[in-house]
Formats: structure tokens, C-alpha cells, sequence
């Protein structure tokens, strides 16, 4: 296989963007990214999405997309896999350049999520469910997430306290992106005094519905040297699926998705977890973070959470997660986090994160990790500086 | 969304009836069926019904429901692991949402699980009843 590199990422506003449509949100990241990138065309593209049909009424994204960023005619396709859509848009884009099949690939990811109801939303949402055996039953994601805290809590004798920090950590990170959503710092208390929505899971414990796209210039490292510009290198991709139902699994403490995906990336790379000095994690729900750090390795099962409370996983602390606020702070388009996740990576890999948010020690390598559903399908990502 | 009666009477067998699939070699129930066991790859199995006891390995209560359980809202959901291993996920009913906790005792109950705006299917289904006796 060929050296892939990211050579320039872009993103657009996050948020209700009520005056942008799908299009318009994809466009603003696309040709951000390939601006930055100074790329003078592109040979192919993938779209991550999870549902521009029940968001907006809207599928054949390849052919929407490419006509909106200014290259009708690109072979386009739209890659779905639930909340992880962006990264397996990705990871598509990723095996294209690796096979010489192509030399520069647009991979991008967009959610539209405010052009239907919250209730149309949450029904959108509840699709990367099982629809027959959990949803038809009144599941909805923050209570499959809630049911795992619950037996995370009886298990490892999680608390409170460390899903606020979870919370607290991704909004102090959040509120120094100029990108997030919600850009402002929580206190514990403000966490624990929110409503709550499926025990023991509270509003501030939710990523929130956000429009909003990103995109990433996935080329060869002859293309990246020769734009001049700082690059990374993606040095291993992996992906995994499990049960979509919950039910289904031996452990609900674990997500073995999660943990598969990990270490597929990691044998590609050559490297082990603890190679990896700072991660992006799907914290769709703040026990997810603590339960895929301990699914991919970076904590032993049970021990995230006290790592969280003492700041292990801050800026300043041994291994930083979710510098960008995370999708708690920095919002949730799902399609888009997966791509999102790589900005980041790209962002403290080169050192252009915002003041306050950047990583004050030398980075090498980081991981991003993005997952759909409750666990039903997860892709990771290392990337190294070049 | 429209419910297509077709789609509520497909699933009869499990709704109404839990039945489940055993594999011949692995002897192992799994509930909804499915054509292979993904285990051992064998696709001999025999119809099995479900057992209709239980404990609860997990659970929320659901705070912020959808429309079409609005009239039920605050509910509790369940995963329940029944006498012969086979965990199932559903409502639990009849209970005190703020009483519901792992490890408790349950039966399985036929109750209506959803209503579907003015005109449409009234979907019943297993859900799961604190055991009182």
C-alpha cells in the first residue's frame, strides 16, 4: 500500500445553522479544505452521512456534493454506517489513495439535523438502532447509553461525578473552538442539576443535534509534499462491527467494536496503544468516553473514570481526549464527527489548534475514534506527524 | 412515521409468542431467530418459546420519550436475562420507575407496547412486570 497523508482540513459553521442547507454546510467545508489544502483538483469524493433522507428529505449526496463544490462529473458516493459515517467516509477515501486508484480524495461528512422536528430527529436518530427489537419497544440513544452506564456503575463503581467530569473536561476544551456548538465551561453542579433524560444520564451528559459539515484532502505523499504545506500521515485504519442490539452482547460494560477496530489500526500502524499520546473518542453520551477508553486500551476496564476526575485525560494531563470539546461541546452532526475527529488530530498534529487548546507537549501520533450506534460499528484512525 | 400492518404482523411469532431459535449444536437459544449461529456457523435449529421469568441485567427510565409513548412517559427499559440465558430487551410495566433495579425478579406480561397517531396500529408485545409473589 501507498503512504496516505492529510494534507488540509476544513470545516463549516457548527450548529443550528438555520440559513445553511445540506449543501450549502458540505460546500463551506469542502472548499475550505481545499483551499487550505491549495489541491488544484480532486480525482474523487466520499460523503458520510447517516440520513440526509430522514433529516432533510435528501439522499444521492455524491451526486448533490459534487455538483455543489464545482465538480460535476467526479465519481461521487455517499457512505453510511450510522454515527461513524464520517469515518468510514474516511477510511473509504483512505484505501483509494492506497491502492492507486487515485492520487487526491475529498473526504467529507455532513449532518443537516435541524430541518425536521426534535421528535423526527430522535426518530432519525433511533434508526442506527435494532427498529424491530429495541426501538418498536421505546428505546431512544441516550437510554441504550444509560442502560450501560447503569451496569458500568454496578460494576466498576462509576459515579456521578465522573461522568460530570467527562462533561466538564470536553466543555473547558469545547469553549477554545471557535467551531463548537456550545463553546462555554460547565461546573459539575450545572450537570447534576440538569434535567434528566434516561437515568442516569442528564442533559449535560448528551451531545446535542447539530448541522454542520467537515472535510479532510486525503492524498499520496508525493501530492503532499509538493503542496508545500504541514501534513500528517494516516498510519493505520481499522473497522469492526458488533450485534446492532445491546441486548445481544456478553458484556454491555465493553464496546468489542470499539476494541476490534483499535487494534486493527494499531496492527496496521505497527504500533501499540500506548504509542498513542492523545485521542479523539465518540463521547455521544459522557459514559461513552470512559467506556471506550477502556474498550481501545488507553485504561484498564473501571479505571477512566477515576483517570477523568484526576485530570489524566485534560489538556495539561498525561493523555489528552478530545481537545475540540468533543461531540458534547463542539456538537454532534453525525455524519460529519467521524471527519470531524481527523480535523482535530490534523489540527494539534501540526500545531495550528486554537490558543489554550493546543497541546503543549510534542505530538507524534493520535487516534481517532468514531463509533455508530450503541456499539454496533466502530473505526479508528492513527495519524502521525510528518 | 406510518406502521405497515405488515410489519406488525410479521413479527407476531415473537411479539405475541416470543419464539426463539435453537441451534442443534451449539444448543444455543437465540431470540430474535436468526437463519445461522454465529458461534459454530450451524443452521439446524428447532422453534423454541421463550421462558417468562427473568432478572433484570440492566435498565433506564426514560425521561424524554418519544410521541408514541408520550402517555406512558416516565417508562423503564430493560434488558432481561431469562431463566434460559436468552436476554431480551423491553418495557417494564406495572412498576414503580424509581424502584426498578439490576437484579430484580420479573414476568413476562402481554401488554400493548405502542399507539400510533389517531388512526393507526395499536402494536402489543411482551413486557416485563415486577414479580410480586
Amino acid at each position: 500500500m501507498k503512504t496516505v497523508c492529510v494534507a488540509g482540513v476544513g470545516m463549516s459553521q457548527w450548529g443550528e445553522v438555520w440559513r445553511k442547507s445540506l449543501r450549502q454546510l458540505f460546500a463551506d467545508a469542502a472548499l475550505d479544505a481545499i483551499a487550505k489544502s491549495g489541491v488544484d483538483h480532486i480525482d474523487s469524493l466520499y460523503v458520510g452521512c447517516m440520513s440526509g433522507g430522514l433529516f432533510a428529505q435528501q439522499e444521492h449526496l455524491g451526486s448533490l456534493m459534487a455538483d455543489y463544490i464545482g465538480m460535476p462529473g467526479l465519481p461521487a458516493m455517499r457512505v453510511e454506517s450510522a454515527c461513524a459515517s464520517g469515518g468510514m467516509a474516511f477510511r473509504a477515501a483512505f484505501f483509494e489513495v492506497a491502492s492507486g486508484a487515485a492520487d487526491i480524495v475529498l473526504a467529507g461528512g455532513v449532518e443537516k439535523m435541524t430541518d425536521c422536528s426534535g421528535d423526527d430527529a430522535t426518530a432519525a436518530l433511533a434508526t442506527a438502532a435494532d427498529q424491530e427489537y429495541e426501538v418498536f419497544h421505546g428505546a431512544t440513544f441516550p437510554g441504550l447509553y444509560a442502560m450501560m452506564a447503569h451496569a458500568h456503575m454496578a460494576k466498576y463503581k462509576t459515579t456521578r461525578s465522573m461522568l460530570s467530569a467527562v462533561a466538564v473536561k470536553n466543555h473547558h476544551n469545547g469553549s477554545m473552538n471557535p467551531n463548537a456548538q456550545y463553546p462555554f465551561k460547565i461546573k459539575p453542579e450545572t450537570v447534576e442539576s440538569s434535567v434528566m433524560v434516561a437515568d442516569p444520564l442528564r442533559i449535560l451528559d448528551c451531545s446535542p443535534i447539530t448541522d454542520g459539515a467537515a472535510c479532510a484532502i486525503v492524498c499520496t505523499e508525493e501530492v503532499a509534499k509538493k503542496l508545500g504545506k504541514p501534513y500528517v500521515k494516516i498510519l493505520g485504519s481499522g473497522a469492526a462491527t458488533d450485534t446492532i442490539q445491546l441486548a445481544q452482547r456478553a458484556d454491555l460494560t465493553t464496546i468489542k467494536a470499539a476494541t476490534l477496530a483499535s487494534a486493527r489500526a494499531l496492527k496496521m500502524a505497527g504500533r501499540t496503544i500506548k504509542d498513542i499520546q492523545f485521542a479523539e473518542v465518540h463521547d455521544c453520551f459522557t459514559i461513552a468516553e470512559l467506556i471506550v477508553l477502556e474498550s481501545i486500551g488507553v485504561y484498564e476496564p473501571g479505571c477512566a473514570g477515576p483517570g477523568t476526575l484526576a485530570g489524566e485525560t485534560g489538556l495539561d494531563g498525561k493523555f489528552p481526549v478530545n481537545t475540540s470539546g468533543g461531540l458534547k461541546s463542539k456538537g454532534h452532526p453525525v455524519g460529519a464527527t467521524g471527519i470531524a475527529q481527523i480535523v482535530e488530530i490534523y489540527k494539534q498534529l501540526t500545531r495550528q489548534a486554537e490558543t489554550g487548546r493546543q497541546v503543549k507537549k510534542d505530538l507524534k501520533v493520535g487516534m481517532a475514534q468514531n463509533m455508530g450506534g450503541s456499539g454496533g460499528s466502530s473505526v479508528v484512525h492513527i495519524l502521525e506527524v510528518a | 412515521m406510518t406502521m405497515f400492518s405488515s410489519r406488525n404482523w410479521r413479527e407476531y411469532p415473537q411479539r405475541y409468542r416470543m419464539e426463539a431459535v435453537k441451534f442443534k449444536k451449539s444448543g444455543k437459544t437465540y431470540f430474535p431467530p436468526r437463519s445461522i449461529d454465529p458461534e459454530t456457523g450451524d443452521c439446524e435449529a428447532e422453534m423454541v418459546r421463550l421462558p417468562d421469568l427473568g432478572k433484570v441485567v440492566t435498565y433506564t427510565v426514560v425521561r424524554v420519550a418519544p410521541s408514541q409513548w408520550g402517555d406512558m412517559s416516565p417508562y423503564a427499559l430493560a434488558i432481561v436475562e431469562l431463566t434460559d440465558g436468552a436476554k431480551v430487551f423491553g418495557q417494564m410495566t406495572d412498576v414503580d420507575v424509581d424502584k426498578v433495579t439490576i437484579g430484580m425478579d420479573v414476568r413476562v406480561e402481554f401488554r400493548r407496547v405502542q399507539t400510533e397517531d389517531h388512526h393507526g396500529v395499536l402494536s402489543y408485545a411482551y413486557k416485563f412486570v415486577p414479580k410480586w409473589w
